[in-house]
């Protein structure tokens, strides 16, 4: 049905597309700086710590641990009604770069700060997978 | 350069918050604070000769001040729109004594404020043009609840890092909510408890109902004059002191420690510009869109040591009667949210607290007050120390 509210999926740039296809591909590719070794999320045209565009596509671990999070029990966006209570978090990779995301696979309930986590791709019907995080 | 004293705010006006924007229009209720600030400050319109207009949340239009000037029929040489958030206020009064201090203008008209509603305010935004931001590419399709999540990340990591509770936070809005009883404007002002406050609805973890802000109907203005102008006037000026302003990125993710805010950079210059401590401050009135809002700017500018803020507004009465009197008027969470005319209610505040009529909340001995005006999430940040 066309009047469904729909969730809002990313719309890749050519800058961007090399993160989507690493999703979908079933890791999480980062951009890391050739100069200085810093990983840089999200995608940028240079490493905005040394202006660098020496910047490689690096695949990482895929763990992390939970910086911060909410439980949230009221959508915004009426797409998302549906899933309440779910888990919008902030997950810091192993690596050093902090992701937006959900931690699925518990209840709520059981998310805690600076928990261990691990990576899941989400892949929605529009052919995008997202990333979100289950317990390590 | 500094700006102690360099400018004045003398006239101000503000609506009584409303519920529903039903008839209004915020042009409307732009031109009606506007009209009411201009003959506070005893100006002809004649002599509003610059124009500072903080934009409607809820309606993204190009060119506002042109569009102001001319439902206003006044012709600045100096206009501008300040876009930072709920720090939009605290940052047009600065400007504004930049642009009089730079003899660019002599009084400068600031005006903030929309018609609104929380349906209006919580409508789907797909049409709004943010296809290209990152915030839309790597947030939004994980499902954020606006600024609402974004403030409970913040709380959550503040109780996981310094231990704060639930009940410290909750009593921001009880104690706001006394000071609201004393203010006929305020929109929320039956008393409340601790226990009321953590019994309302958890909307985003850990922050319940009464400690989020409700998106409103109203307006403000106010005047910021040059020296010569501001002895003029029939009301007591109060001055600007000291600004400071710091900014970080919106997204919370690109941000190192999100538990402590740009506050700790602009408050300082703030202090340091008016050449006084936070112990010398006898009113306090920062930006209070959330319970956590308070805790950590209150931590950010001093007025306790990083990580203490539960426990301070714990063993502190921030009411008018109290021995830290903070947001007289009932802060945001308790006067409502009238758009970005909510960061202006800070400044509206201490301006009536310093020209002594607060009325029935009128704090005795009011000669200086720390004003923080906070925008996005916690990303703007613009403090101001005010005095007579
Ligand atoms: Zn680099």
């Amino acid at each position: 049905m066309s009047d469904q509210p729909r969730k809002p999926l990313p719309k890749p740039s050519s800058l961007s597309q090399p993160f989507w296809d690493g999703l979908a591909a079933g890791e999480i590719r980062l951009q890391k700086c050739d100069r200085c070794d810093t990983y840089v999320f999200y995608p940028r045209p240079y490493c905005p710590h040394c202006l660098s565009e020496a910047l490689t596509w690096t695949a990482v671990s895929g763990r992390g641990r939970v910086y911060t999070y909410t439980v949230v029990r009221r959508a915004m966006h009426p797409a998302f009604q549906p899933d309440v209570p779910y888990v919008f978090a902030i997950v810091e990779l192993e690596e050093g770069p902090r992701v937006e995301t959900n931690v699925v696979g518990c209840a709520p309930e059981d998310v805690r700060v600076e928990m261990p986590v691990k990576a899941v791709y989400d892949r929605t019907t529009a052919g995008i997978a997202l990333l979100k995080f289950e317990p390590a | 350069m500094s700006l102690k004293r360099a400018a004045a705010i003398t006239g101000i006006a503000e609506m009584a918050p409303r519920a529903s924007a039903e008839g209004l229009s915020t042009m409307g209720i732009w031109a009606d604070v506007s009209r009411k600030a201009i003959l506070d400050a005893g100006l002809e319109p004649s002599e509003i000769d610059g124009l500072l207009v903080a934009p409607p949340i809820v309606d993204m239009v190009a060119m506002w001040p042109s569009h102001l000037g001319e439902y206003l029929d006044i012709h600045p040489r100096y206009a501008n729109i300040v876009d930072l958030g709920g720090a939009s206020a605290a940052g047009m009064v600065w400007r504004a004594a930049s642009a009089i201090q730079s003899g660019l203008c002599r009084a400068v008209l600031c005006v903030s404020g929309e018609a609104s509603d929380v349906d209006t305010f919580y409508a789907p935004r797909a049409k709004r043009p943010t296809q290209q931001l990152p915030l839309r590419e790597f947030e939004a399709p994980y499902g954020p609840m606006g600024a609402n999540s974004g403030y409970a990340q913040i709380a959550m990591r503040h109780m996981h890092e310094f231990g704060t509770t639930g009940r410290q936070l909750a009593k921001v809005a009880v104690d706001q909510r006394t000071n609201a009883g004393a203010n006929p404007d305020a929109l929320y002002r039956d008393p409340l408890t601790v226990d009321d406050v953590l019994s309302s609805p958890l909307i985003v973890d850990p922050l319940h109902l009464y400690e989020i802000v409700q998106p409103c109907t109203g307006g403000a203005a106010f005047v910021v004059v040059s020296a010569d102008l501001a002895g003029s006037n029939a009301q007591t000026p109060a001055w600007l002191l000291g600004a400071g302003e710091a900014t970080r990125g919106v997204m919370l993710a690109q941000v190192k420690s999100i538990t402590t805010s740009p506050i700790a950079q602009s408050a300082p210059l703030a202090f340091e510009m008016a050449g006084v401590t936070p112990d010398d401050i006898d009113l306090i009135s920062v930006y209070d869109c959330y319970t956590i809002t308070v805790v950590v700017t209150l931590e950010d500018a001093g007025f306790c040591e990083k990580g203490r803020g539960g426990p301070f507004v714990e063993e502190h009465d921030l009411t008018y009667r109290g021995d830290l009197p903070l947001n007289t008027h009932g802060g945001q969470l308790s006067f409502g949210q009238p758009g970005l005319a909510g960061g202006t209610s800070h400044v509206t505040e201490a301006v009536r607290q310093l020209q002594g009529r607060a009325g029935e909340r009128q704090l005795p001995d009011c000669e200086l007050a720390f004003v923080n005006g906070n925008g996005g999430i916690m990303s703007e940040q613009s403090s101001l120390v005010l005095g007579v």
